[in-house]
């Protein structure tokens, strides 16, 4: 099918070209054989999460689904914490359409119509975020279609609704930010802001239920007593969407409708302003930033010294790390919080505290790890560089593992004033997870640029896979530790496993 | 005079032959071109030179140090510059050279002479403390420039180094090298810009499918062609002479 050239639906067929190869590019990496896993490993995933939602949603289609206060108030919850996943998205995708398209250059410096053009590129993120999302509850409303009826298939106009409301508060954020703070500190501003949204009402939450409840129950939360007699009455606007969700088609297309408007009123004001941001943001290449010079430079070093400064130099100034880290920490606020008000109590909290902070020292080694060892921007130079590949790998790790030292250190001391076993149990843990994390990322090393950082788990899917399960049995193995039991041998046992099954699956480096 | 660099039978194969036993010496002091049609293998040379890759067959000697039994040895008499320039963005030029200083084990005090040498001598000097994630492809070109000298190496290898330079960088560029090479470093280079070639080497080598199918001064060249005429008419010939149907040019 062709249409008119520059016209709204040949943008849209041009962007959905880009998009879907770009999508099986990431997921294949070129091989056919890796989409098949992909589908397969997905079609898995998607069944297990099926027969979770079933026994999980069970009892309650079981007892008949009535829509009271109490119903209201849960479903609003979740379709709250829902939205918010949805918002962070959203916001993502539309500092992309900004900054990360490289033929804005082209496209800004052609006759085409650049409103038409953002237009399209925002309805491609309404899409994506809505496509995101269904996958995300279609195990919750497949079941609930099953079990209780067919009404609940209206949860999906309310999703679209959601995802459309996201993006119109993402465009007016985003243009908001280029207002306040400027291009050159939009995109982290934007980057920290999605994180926040999209973890703060959950951690919000899971901090009220510490304070009310002493436990991290959502679902228990939003059935409190105490929520749901300060909640509106059930005839109150706020239950809308629930309603909608539940069910009520007419006010599900009312929203949907509204959002949509919404949406569109939005493009039309922030698309004329499209062109001079984007290539604001494109200009910044070319924007240089003044650093003042070190009193250590030329200071007498070794050369592990030389390569460790150029690590924690060049990670210190890295907007994604900056971001992610504020993240991790920001995750560790509820356990902390547990901590605090458990204070004395006994050792039951260091059971959730505990693997928290181990799973927490995994994830950013890898991070790190991939950053120090594989993101290398000037590979040549190093390599060419008087050194052993022995020792720039060794300065590599220290670089690494200091990193996580000195992250790790605050928390341990924290946690050493209220258990010094339970200090030490973290500290072995968070050790090994941190260690075998930047051991993986040592093994599937692939020189490339830093900026690849995004895709690397294109690279190797083993790599990324046997990081996750490593980090997630270590900190099992923290959790039974502070909880006493000699089982804690097992999950360690098949972390050592995983790593061991890692390295025989690792290339041969040349 | 003791060769500054020395290879033997160099051989490299990807999918399918690259280098093809090159036999080549060029003299401490020297001013060396390495010039070829695209493809031709003048990049996997050089790379098997600076340690980047390990040749299939051949020895490789710098300054009578065998790079493949001692390649730490043999690095720290040279420096590699790709046509592509390995800066970090987010260092300034005057970090970069402190972290260059420190891989080659430069004295503290040298290396920092050496550097605000350099900043001076490239017109970096306003630009010394930015990151160099704004800077021109030139600005970088002569940052990694700046980069291979700092460590004073006796032998410079490079790869293009002039592609995408404008003409103040280009000169500016040419003038270190020249100065470099009248103060005894030996400097190799691939060009496409043959006129760089006619004006600033010495001798000249010329390889097409991975041979080295002629070298030599440019009245050496001329001679073999048998024509008095420019070094673009000489490579033409050379290249057409020397080109083996039945192989494919990468």
């Amino acid at each position: 099918m062709t249409f008119a050239p520059a016209s709204l639906a040949w943008f849209a067929q041009h962007e959905f070209r880009l998009a879907w190869r770009d999508t099986i590019a990431m997921m294949t990496g070129g091989r056919r054989v890796r989409l098949a896993g992909w589908i397969i490993g997905g079609l898995l995933v998607f069944a297990l999460m099926q027969v979770i939602a079933w026994f999980t949603l069970r009892p309650w289609t079981e007892l008949g689904i009535t829509i009271d206060k109490p119903t209201l108030v849960m479903v609003s919850g979740m379709g709250l914490l829902f939205w918010t996943v949805t918002l962070s998205q959203a916001l993502e995708s539309v500092t992309r359409v900004y900054y990360a398209r490289s033929d804005l250059d082209l496209i800004l410096s052609s006759p085409a119509s650049s409103r038409k053009l953002f237009a399209v590129r925002a309805l491609a993120v309404c899409a994506s975020t809505s496509a995101l999302g269904a996958l995300l509850i279609s195990p919750i409303v497949i079941t609930l279609v099953l079990q209780d009826g067919p009404q609940w298939l209206s949860a999906y106009l309310v999703l679209a609704s959601l995802a459309a409301l996201s993006t119109a508060i993402a465009m007016a954020l985003t243009r908001l930010l280029f207002q306040l703070v400027g291009p050159k500190r939009t995109r982290l501003f934007a980057q920290i802001l999605a994180g926040l949204v999209g973890a703060g009402f959950v951690i919000g939450i899971q901090a009220a239920a510490i304070l009310s409840h002493e436990g991290f129950s959502r679902l228990a939360f939003f059935q409190s007593a105490d929520i749901i007699a300060g909640s509106p009455g059930e005839a109150s606007v706020l239950w809308w969407p629930a309603r909608a969700a539940m069910g009520n088609v007419p006010l599900a297309l009312l929203l949907a409708a509204l959002a949509f408007a919404i949406l569109a009123t939005t493009i039309a004001l922030t698309a004329s302003s499209y062109a001079a941001l984007a290539t604001s943001a494109a200009g910044l290449s070319h924007v240089r930033s003044q650093r003042r010079a070190s009193s250590k430079a030329f200071a007498p070093t070794t050369q592990r010294q030389a390569l460790r400064r150029k690590e924690w130099k060049l990670l210190q100034r890295d907007p994604w790390l900056l971001s992610q880290t504020l993240m991790q920490l920001f995750y560790l606020i509820p356990p902390a919080l547990l901590l605090w008000i458990n204070y004395g109590a006994g050792e039951g909290t260091y059971v959730v505290v505990v693997p928290v902070l181990v799973m927490a020292a995994g994830q950013l080694a890898g991070g790190i790890a991939w950053l120090a060892i594989s993101g290398e921007d000037a590979y040549d130079l190093v390599t060419t560089a008087p050194l052993t590949p022995r020792t720039i790998l060794r300065a590599k790790v220290e670089a690494v593992l200091a990193v996580i030292a000195a992250v790790m250190a605050p928390l341990l001391l924290l946690l050493a004033f209220s258990s010094w076993r339970m200090a030490v149990i973290t500290a072995v843990c968070g050790f090994a997870a941190a260690g075998a994390s930047t051991a993986i990322q040592l093994w599937f090393r692939v020189p490339t640029k830093r900026s690849m950082f995004r895709r690397r788990q294109v690279a190797s899917r083993a790599a990324t896979l046997s990081e996750a399960l490593s980090s997630i049995m270590w900190a099992g193995t923290g959790a039974l530790w502070a909880a006493g039991l000699l089982l804690a041998i097992l999950p360690a046992m098949i972390a050592l496993l995983v790593l061991g099954l890692a390295r025989l699956l690792a290339p041969r480096q040349a | 005079m003791q060769a500054a660099l020395s290879l033997s039978g160099l051989t490299k194969s990807f999918d399918r032959p690259v280098v093809r036993g090159v036999d080549l010496t060029i003299k401490a002091g020297e001013f060396y071109a390495l010039l070829g049609p695209n493809g031709a293998g003048k990049t996997t040379i050089l790379r098997m030179v600076a340690g980047l890759l390990r040749p299939d067959a051949g020895t490789i000697s710098i300054f009578g140090t065998d790079a493949l039994a001692d390649p730490v040895g043999a690095k720290r008499l040279m420096a590699w510059v790709s046509d592509e320039p390995m800066v970090y963005d987010r260092l300034t030029p005057l970090e970069y050279l402190d972290f260059v200083a420190g891989l080659w084990e430069i004295d503290a005090s040298r290396a920092r002479s050496s550097a605000n040498e350099l900043i001076d001598w490239l017109g970096l000097r306003p630009h010394a403390n930015e990151l160099c994630g704004g800077f021109s492809k030139g600005m970088l070109q002569k940052v990694a420039l700046a980069g291979a000298l700092v460590h004073d190496p006796k032998l410079i290898i490079l790869d293009e180094p002039l592609t995408g330079l404008d003409a103040g960088s280009a000169r500016q560029v040419k003038d270190v090298l020249r100065q470099k090479t009248e103060a005894g470093v030996t400097v190799i280079m691939t060009t496409h810009i043959l006129e760089v070639a006619e004006r600033m080497a010495e001798r000249i080598g010329v390889i097409a499918d991975g041979r080295l199918i002629a070298e030599g001064t440019l009245a050496e060249l001329r001679a073999r062609i048998g024509r008095e005429t420019t070094l673009e008419e000489i490579f033409l010939d050379l290249v057409a002479q020397g080109h083996d149907p039945g192989s494919e040019a990468a």
